[in-house]
């Protein structure tokens, strides 16, 4: 049921989270279009999981636990830089550059 | 009627997406963002996963998206001049959108009888009914034990390593989190 649909969906979801990771530099939203990509993989997994079982359904359930734990480092090393900069613009973030 | 549902839900969740990322404010870049993630969980529940749709909402939605508000907020973010890159890197991000959608979209013909001959890799077409029984198993154990208890078993029996490595993955996450944000140990 919807299978294709729900893929494509999925496809343009992820698309759209990687043209914000290119076009944005503030890391916070940065971090969002991470996100927006993890939850079109999810809809893949839950699109597939009607016809494998429910071990797709046990996987976005890893993803969101993966995920959260992302977010709470991510955000704490960002206001880590912050506390350094002033700033989440990444231009700004180039201690690293040669 | 569920299709029209689904494509009402898909063209939100699109949309809200695509606001997400050209918004300039943080914060309604984030509100956008949960308004994408309320219309996947409708989706979610369309697709008979309606456990992860409620998952979605309280976990996603709810608390990581009310993390980001949270720093956001503490930072004081959105006073900044426009952060969408110029056009170098703007013309980069659409030939990277036409690159990836391109081909992926050819997955929008994906049919069940398709996946179902792809699966048991005979060159006659596949019957769904029967290569792809796991779902069908699925949908009679939601009907039996409740859709919460059908996700339960396997996630229990199947998958406990995987669920127990995950609680210390949050526990490393909670300590590092700490670490990081602390101004001095």
């Amino acid at each position: 049921m919807l299978l294709g649909p729900s893929l494509a969906l999925s496809a343009i979801l992820f698309t759209i989270g990687v043209v914000g990771v290119v076009i944005r530099r503030n890391a916070i939203v940065l971090f969002m279009c991470i996100e927006l990509m993890l939850n079109a993989v999810n809809l893949t997994f839950v699109a597939l999981s009607q016809y494998h079982g429910l071990s797709g359904q046990i996987m976005v359930f890893f993803v969101m636990t993966v995920a959260a734990a992302e977010a709470a480092v991510g955000l704490a090393i960002i206001l880590a830089v912050f506390r350094h900069r002033q700033s989440v613009d990444l231009e700004d973030i180039n201690l690293l550059r040669g | 009627m569920t299709e029209i549902v689904f494509y009402i839900l898909a063209v939100a969740a699109v949309v809200s997406g695509i606001a997400c990322i050209v918004q300039r404010n943080p914060v309604s870049a984030a509100l956008w963002l949960v308004a994408a993630m309320f219309a996947l969980a409708g989706i979610y529940v369309l697709l008979n996963a309606q456990f992860i749709g409620a998952i979605q909402v309280l976990v996603y939605a709810g608390a990581i998206m009310v993390l980001f508000l949270f720093v956001i907020m503490l930072l004081n973010l959105g006073r900044e001049a426009n952060d969408i890159r110029r056009w170098p890197a703007l013309l980069a991000g659409v030939a990277i959108a036409a690159g990836i959608v391109a081909p992926l979209l050819a997955l929008r013909l994906y049919s069940p009888t398709r996946l179902a001959t792809e699966v048991s890799g005979s060159p006659v077409f596949g019957d769904p009914g029967t290569v792809l029984s796991q779902g069908a198993a699925a949908q009679r154990l939601a009907e039996n034990q409740g859709v919460v208890g059908a996700i339960a078993g396997p996630l229990f029996q199947t998958y406990l390593v995987p669920f127990e490595v995950t609680s210390i993955l949050l526990l490393v996450a909670a300590i590092g989190a700490v670490v990081l944000a602390k101004r001095r140990l």
